[in-house]
């Protein structure tokens, strides 16, 4: 689907732009977007070996089985392919925790080790398992109790009350949270979107031990 | 009250990181982790990570830039207005809903320029901040994060997250008709 998407966005603008003359600056947009791409990773090389280093020895410590027993009820329900002691519960934990205090510096690093974590589990197959549309549901649905930024932003402007809207902010947080979890959950059955059968419980059971 | 809020927001962003660098590096020293050694190996895979998803960023940014930079985003917006209008979203509260999924710089722009023109503390300056806080970035995540793996086939990944996005916007227009 990000396909048609990604297919969608450039044709259509290359149509607009052609219509609309805009056409110099759809051209621009993209050379400038391809270098900002590349500096945004760059930038990210550091933070990343930093927490992935960190993480490590977090891993080696065994706060992951911690942390995992402290999450078994609800990780069982939400991720039942994945075995329970499994560093991805930790790194999914990190990684939702670090966007739920506005850390997003720390969060990238956390989420993308989950990813990795997951994808072995999903034996590096091409296709998304159910645990990762589930993960990518509660990171993207995203509830923040100190949304940093835009804090920064209504103070900047001189708000009276900058944290006026932390509350509607948690709440409107979750109800999406809900809405993409249980989404992924329907949506995961659909004929359309069901995973071929090749690559699927096997490969969990063998990553488990 | 917004006293106390402002402290604890403060302390959160200034205490959060030391706080877990602390706790995992104790943990490690009482269960006599090879410090060092761990650290270093786990920090090579930062470098191989930020690499990988040099074409995924590449490849999701460019669209995006092209998509608003051909005038296709107004085009999407007037679109959409008709039905926006029927759940009672504010006109320019719109053009926020919709670049949020897409561009995280370009949907606070957005928010900044309209708390700018009818001040932060206006119902609409609190409903648009609402929906930038609640919401993520989705293409970007999903783009990012199933490209560092090399996941191509996202099956309902998309669908789940857009779902989401709406349901967040959503709450968070009804919410702000009840607080503010």
């Amino acid at each position: 689907m990000l396909n048609y998407v990604w297919i969608s966005l450039v044709f259509v603008s290359l149509v607009v732009g052609a219509v609309n003359g805009t056409l110099p600056e759809v051209t621009e947009a993209a050379f400038n977007m391809a270098k900002t791409s590349v500096s945004i990773a760059m930038g990210l090389i550091g933070v990343m070996a930093l927490w992935m280093g960190i993480l490590k020895i977090a891993e080696e410590g065994g706060l992951h089985r911690f942390l995992a027993r402290l999450l078994r009820p609800v990780s069982k329900r939400l991720f039942p392919d994945i075995p329970h002691d499994h560093p991805a519960i930790m790194n999914m934990l990190l990684n939702l925790s670090a966007n739920w205090l506005g850390l997003s510096n720390a969060a990238t690093p956390f989420g993308l080790k989950a990813m990795e974590d997951l994808q072995r589990l999903n034996q590096n197959s091409k296709t998304a398992s159910n645990a990762m549309v589930v993960f990518l549901a509660l990171n993207t649905a995203a509830i923040t109790f100190v949304p940093v930024t835009i804090l920064a932003v209504r103070s900047s402007l001189n708000s009276v009350s900058p944290g006026a809207i932390i509350g509607s902010t948690i709440v409107a947080g979750v109800c999406a949270t809900v809405t993409g979890v249980v989404a992924a959950k329907l949506l995961e059955k659909l004929p359309v979107f069901r995973r071929k059968a090749d690559v699927t419980s096997e490969s969990v059971a063998e990553e488990g031990k | 009250m917004a006293e106390t809020l402002k402290i604890l927001v403060e302390a959160v962003a200034e205490y959060a990181i030391p706080v877990i660098l602390f706790s995992i590096l104790t943990l490690g020293v009482f269960k006599k982790v090879k410090m060092f050694e761990a650290f270093v190996e786990g920090a090579k895979g930062g470098f191989e990570v930020a690499i990988k998803i040099i074409p995924f960023l590449v490849a999701i940014l460019v669209a995006i830039g092209m998509f608003r930079a051909s005038g296709a985003m107004d085009y999407l917006i007037s679109f959409i207005t008709p039905l926006t209008d029927l759940i009672g979203l504010p006109a320019e509260a719109l053009p926020v809903a919709i670049m949020r999924p897409l561009s995280g710089s370009g949907s606070l722009g957005l928010v900044t320029e309209i708390m700018e023109t009818h001040g932060p503390d206006s119902f609409i300056g609190n409903l648009v901040s609402t929906m930038y806080g609640s919401t993520e970035t989705t293409f970007y995540v999903l783009a990012v994060y199933f490209g560092s793996v090399g996941v191509t086939r996202t099956r309902h990944a998309v669908a789940a997250g857009l779902l989401a996005d709406a349901a967040g916007l959503i709450a968070a227009l009804l919410i702000c008709r009840l607080v503010f």
